[in-house]
């Protein structure tokens, strides 16, 4: 299988503020965010991060986004480095997480215009494709609804088009079905599906173990910020299922006992 | 993707043009308030000098000698009763010490007041017969009177060792044109309120557009897409530079419009005085300095967190622009040697002083837009790096 995305020995240490160092108790003045992490994504695959809290998902993938710049190690996105050249990694892959938040002002429709032409896509292909997304997730009716005036359910699926306006290989998304009622979490889950089934290399966040059992190939488990498992989700629920797993792995790791 | 830069801009354009409570209180309302205002502001001084013509001063007069009688009697803006004895002086001091009573004014003569006058040599080296005029300055209409009866005394001393006259009546003697008094009067005042009306058109839309965009987290969202950090710094001062220029110009025009009405209609100020060729030089000089304005907006915006952070940090640099701007109303401080177009803002207002004083020099002109071009240049890099660095976009 062809290797469309290269974890490589990633690291990432942020700063401590003393007024951080205050509210966290500590005296060290770096946090390692990301010690040493490495993974591959190979083509067509549902690759799930897990892990708790603070473990590090979000700024691996905010790596691999490009957002931000490893200490150490490198990320190759189909052939090409986000170290040496992040705006073609960029080109390459659509990235969702919470973090990033759309214009209330605009409409949906001038949204999905807007970086369909910073994506370079060809105005009728990006009326296709808006016209295609838009039905699948009932955003048409609301098209022209500021999106300060959308649900919470609504905004998010906005925010995914948006991010996949480009039709991306690679889709990154951090915590996707985080906050949604029942019924757009299922939209979203199936469309995660549907993009797998097209061939599209998907790495998603989470710690609902219900979405990484439904929809994960394979799956990496990350305690602070260090890889200590990347299985397939098959021979990893061999003996147990994946929430008990986890938590053997994490009292492994940590050194205490976890009370289930 | 060469076209990102535009779509920026087109995006930045659509978020303000459609707008529509931005665009009456940032576009529109500047330049309508400031015509009201100053339109309304000539109005009243105008109003104020057509009262003081009818107003007349009250006066109670101790003493009054026959000369005094004789002018007070003429048609003279002043109405008199005399005061017979000590008690009614006093009577009189006091209610106008206390603001009470019709009279402004107590004017107290010497006895003999004429013959003392007449007899008293300079060359004596005695002191003169003294006129005491008691007023009340808390009492604008007694200060008014004061005024009035002070002047006529002069006017009445001078004409009694009447040896030559100035300007007698009858000739036009200011041989300033229409031309140099509009010059004169629009040269001193509109750089510095020019300096100040981009300065707030440019703060009322830069920190919403950068700091605002990093508080809300629309600025990641568009970092994640392959659009180049230039293009986007790019793409941002240049909307925003249209927008500024464009509250500017709102302003400038409610105040060359209403600048005559605050000067007086009979001022001579007109902003006829100025040919196409004078407002082509103005606006080149504006969209310079509104690039470099926009540029260290943006810049300063871009480091704060949120859009108060970035108002109350760029509220000291529009204070120290406002500060330059009076420099056109000290000769001393505007140079004329082209090394100090170099320095920015200044050289801006120095400028906007040479176009209103229609002595432009083209040389100081030239290098006051290379270099606010270069300045706003080196300004777009800084963004730049800024956008490109995870601790400044990022930072909580």
């Amino acid at each position: 299988m062809r290797e469309l995305l290269q974890v490589r020995d990633l690291k990432k240490t942020f700063k401590i503020s003393a007024k951080q160092q205050k509210i966290q108790k500590t005296k060290e003045r770096i946090k390692v965010a990301v010690n040493h992490l490495s993974f591959t994504a190979y083509q067509g695959e549902v690759f799930g991060l897990l892990g708790s809290n603070g473990a590090g998902k979000t700024t691996t993938l905010r790596m691999i986004a490009s957002l931000i710049t490893p200490d150490e190690g490198d990320v190759v996105v189909d052939g090409t480095s986000v170290v040496t050249n992040p705006s073609e990694v960029r080109r390459k892959i659509g990235f969702l997480t919470s973090e990033l938040k759309l214009e209330e002002f605009f409409t949906p429709n001038y949204l999905f215009d807007f970086f369909s032409d910073l994506h370079g896509v060809e105005k009728e292909t990006a009326e296709k494709r808006k016209r295609e997304l838009f039905d699948k997730f009932q955003i048409s009716e609301f098209a022209e609804v500021k999106v300060a005036n959308l649900s919470t359910g609504m905004k998010q699926k906005v925010s995914l088009v948006v991010s996949i306006v480009h039709d991306p290989d690679i889709i990154i998304f951090d915590e996707p079905t985080n906050g949604l009622d029942v019924l757009t979490a299922k939209v979203v889950t199936d469309f995660l599906l549907e993009l797998k089934a097209q061939g599209k290399t998907i790495v998603v966040s989470t710690h609902i173990f219900s979405l990484i059992e439904k929809i994960c190939d394979r799956v990496g488990i990350i305690i602070d910020g260090a890889m200590v498992v990347c299985d397939t989700l098959e021979h990893m629920t061999e003996e147990k299922s994946l929430e008990e797993k986890f938590f053997d792995i994490y009292a492994e790791r940590a050194g205490e006992s976890y009370e289930k | 993707m060469k076209s990102n830069m535009m779509t920026v801009m087109k995006k930045e354009l659509t978020r303000f043009f459609t707008d529509r409570r931005m665009v009456l209180t940032t576009l529109l309302m500047p330049g309508i308030m400031i015509y009201l205002l100053y339109s309304l502001m000539g109005q009243g001084f105008s109003s104020q000098y057509e009262d003081s013509e009818d107003f007349k001063a009250q006066v109670q007069v101790e003493a009054l000698p026959e000369s005094m009688r004789q002018i007070w009697e003429q048609d003279v803006p002043l109405e008199y009763a005399e005061l017979s004895g000590a008690q009614e002086k006093e009577e009189a001091l006091e209610a106008l010490s206390g603001g009470e009573g019709e009279y402004h004014l107590v004017v107290s003569f010497p006895e003999d007041f004429d013959a003392k006058v007449a007899k008293y040599q300079v060359s004596s080296g005695l002191p003169a017969p003294a006129v005491e005029i008691y007023y009340n300055s808390s009492d604008t209409d007694s200060q008014s009177a004061y005024g009035i009866m002070t002047g006529m005394l002069d006017s009445y001393e001078s004409a009694l060792a009447n040896k030559f006259d100035i300007n007698p009546e009858g000739e036009d003697y200011d041989l300033a044109s229409e031309e140099d008094l509009s010059a004169q009067v629009f040269s001193m005042m509109v750089p510095m309120l020019m300096m100040a009306f981009l300065f707030s058109g440019c703060m009322a839309i830069a920190p919403e557009s950068i700091a605002g965009e990093k508080e809300r987290g629309t600025i990641a969202t568009l970092l994640v897409t392959p659009l180049k950090r230039s293009h986007l710094a790019l793409g941002k001062v240049v909307s925003l530079s249209i927008i500024a220029i464009l509250c500017g110009l709102s302003s400038f025009l409610g105040m060359m419009l209403s600048l005559p009405k605050l000067m007086g209609d009979g001022a001579l100020i007109n902003a006829n005085v100025y040919g196409f060729q004078d407002y082509l030089l103005l606006l080149l000089v504006i969209l310079s300095t509104v690039l470099v304005i926009v540029a260290v907006v943006s810049i300063v915006s871009a480091f704060a967190k949120n859009v108060k952070e970035a108002t109350g940090w760029v509220t000291p640099i529009m204070i120290v622009s406002m500060l330059l701007g009076v420099t056109s109303m000290v000769e001393s401080l505007c140079k004329t040697e082209p090394m100090w177009f170099l320095i920015p803002l200044y050289n801006s207002v120095q400028c906007m002083n040479g176009i209103f004083s229609l002595k432009m020099d083209m040389v100081n002109l030239a290098v006051t837009v290379a270099s606010n071009v270069f300045y706003a240049g080196i300004g777009v890099v800084i963004l730049t790096k800024m956008f490109d660095s995870e601790k400044v976009m990022f930072s909580k």
